[in-house]
């Protein structure tokens, strides 16, 4: 008996099987270039490997660490851990994607606590360009500064609002 | 070394770094003399970009000098000029065999999906960028490309994404002599895919965009009709109608994830990040092409699900290609048309910013100030 896999590589069942197939008529021609080695699956001679002397998330949808890999911002803290739970889920899921962007913005606070840890206050307004603002969009700095003030104010006024009622 | 810095949403800053290691015996280390800010950068910049963490340096357009070369390196020597494609490709998987270079399977161990791109979060492969002083660089004998002695350095760091990703864009259209190809988006991309279109025949070539300057810049520089949206009531009914109702031969969308244009997609794709970005480009795109036309994509979105028409598709019998630029077999092409005169890359530049004001160059790139369409970035020990 023929396995499924078996069965599904040979296509003499299939009549007319790929009589018309024309690489002239092919949409990815001549963007890809014709090998004949497409079917042969990952086979290649595979560049020498990249010493994995630090922690890099695998997709489980490939079976090896690739040749080479960036070494950036290795997963660390609370950032880190969920990143290592969203790869135990493939590309193609949420699983996947919701938990790496929740873990960037995790890892947001992270890096304003890692600043001041070794010292440093951020100076948010120099790390949003905003010398720019005021250079070529002084009116849009202006009013963006204002609405925060005002924003801020009516928060601060609710809040000390509220503690005053709860102190009643 | 000096470094960009990401902090998180639009936050980032320059600082110092150390010097890069060679990890790989076919990795260099090459130091930077130009590099550019990429309208891709912005996704990461905004934050829609999956797996993109503090501490990184972006920027994946960049040319420079060898500083330092592994033992297995013997296509470029210590001192040689080079500039460096934005996809990191072996050059012997069954991908890079088939000139697939965006698509190398040796170079992203995070992603399958996606290649390795210098400076663009984990999910392409976690690599600090070139928006530095230095920069490590893998497989450099197969990247890295020799600058001919007598080509402007400005011309040479866009061809390492802007022009052949502009050109593929044009090139996957399939144009036939005398399409109507209509660009959706102004950006330094879109303006080479629409001075593109000529290359390959068209006969006809418009861009639309919302920006008043790009516009004049793109009417200019491609020589093409553009348009503003914002003054249509419908731009795929725009385009029906300019095109005696019948929609344009090919599309080509040059905008990715950041599109504007629509509240549906801008909320969910761009502020709640719930879909892969806003696809208002490509949508419009798919309904203005012709029946039986060609949507060609280059511009980037995010993983996994999108809102896209694919009702239409099916309907009007559209063929989609897309793929991020394959630098590496577009090179020696392009290289010849810039000496050739026919590409004129580094008329897109309007900001030369020191590496050290990389945080308001990004402002004024996102928030497009100072009627900017190209920024290149400039470290102070270039020389
Ligand atoms: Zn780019
Ligand atoms: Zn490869």
């Amino acid at each position: 008996m023929e396995t499924i896999e078996e069965k599904a590589k040979d296509y003499s069942h299939i009549l007319g099987w790929g009589i018309d197939a024309d690489p002239k008529n092919d949409p990815t021609y001549p963007i890809k270039l014709r090998t004949d080695n497409e079917q042969t699956g990952h086979t290649w001679d595979r560049p020498e490997q990249q010493p994995v002397d630090i922690e890099v998330l695998r997709s489980i949808e490939r079976p090896t660490v690739s040749a080479v890999f960036g070494t950036s911002t290795p997963p660390s803290g609370l950032s880190g851990q969920i990143r290592r739970f969203a790869f135990r889920f493939s590309e193609s899921e949420y699983g996947h994607w919701l938990p790496l962007l929740l873990a960037d913005r995790v890892n947001v606070v992270e890096g304003i606590v890692d600043d001041f840890r070794r010292g440093r206050v951020p100076n948010i307004f120099a790390e949003k360009g905003m010398q720019a603002d005021w250079k070529y969009d002084r009116n849009g700095l202006i009013k963006k500064v204002l609405i925060g003030a005002a924003i801020t104010t009516v928060a601060f006024t609710l809040l000390s609002r509220n503690k005053r009622t709860r102190k009643r | 070394m000096l470094a960009m810095n990401y902090r998180g949403p639009r936050r980032v800053r320059i600082d110092s770094k150390p010097y890069p290691e060679i990890k790989h015996p076919e990795d260099a280390i090459i130091r930077v003399t130009r590099s550019c800010i990429c309208g891709s950068d912005l996704h990461l910049y905004n934050g829609n970009v999956p797996d993109t963490r503090v501490g990184m340096t972006f920027g994946h357009e960049f040319i420079g000098i060898v500083d330092q070369i592994g033992p297995e390196v013997h296509k470029i020597k210590v001192g040689d000029q080079v500039l460096v494609p934005f996809n990191i490709a072996c050059g012997k998987c069954t991908f890079c065999q088939q000139g697939l270079y965006g698509n190398c399977h040796e170079s992203n161990t995070q992603a399958s999906a996606v290649g390795g791109i210098f400076g663009y979060s984990h999910t392409a492969g976690g690599y600090d960028g070139g928006q530095a002083e230095y920069v490590r660089v893998p497989y450099a004998n197969f990247g890295p490309t020799v600058i001919p002695p007598d080509m402007d350095p400005d011309d040479a760091v866009l061809l390492t994404d802007v022009v052949p990703t502009g050109y593929q864009a044009a090139e996957m259209g399939g144009i036939q002599p005398g399409d109507t190809v209509v660009v959706f988006g102004a950006g330094p991309v879109g303006i080479m895919a629409a001075r593109c279109a000529w290359l390959f025949g068209a006969g006809r070539v418009i861009v639309l965009d919302k920006v008043e300057y790009r516009l004049e810049f793109v009417r200019n520089y491609a020589p093409c009709e553009a348009y503003n949206f914002t003054e249509m009531d419908d731009p795929v009914v725009f385009i029906k109608k300019i095109t005696d109702w019948m929609g344009a031969d090919v599309c080509i969308d040059a905008v990715g994830a950041e599109a504007a244009g629509s509240a549906l997609q801008t909320i969910t794709g761009r502020k709640l990040l719930i879909q892969a970005g806003s696809a208002t480009a490509l949508h419009w795109a798919i309904n203005s092409v012709k029946k039986g036309g060609i949507v060609s994509i280059v511009g980037v979105y995010g993983p996994t699900d999108n809102l896209v028409p694919i009702g239409n598709v099916v309907n009007k019998g559209i063929t989609i290609r897309a793929n991020q630029a394959s630098v590496k077999r577009l090179l020696p092409r392009l290289i010849e048309h810039v000496q050739n005169g026919i590409l004129n890359p580094k008329a897109m530049i309007t900001h030369r910013v020191p590496l050290e004001d990389v945080a308001d160059a990004y402002n004024i790139f996102a928030n497009k100030l100072d009627n900017c369409i190209k920024p290149v970035l400039i470290p102070s020990t270039k020389s």
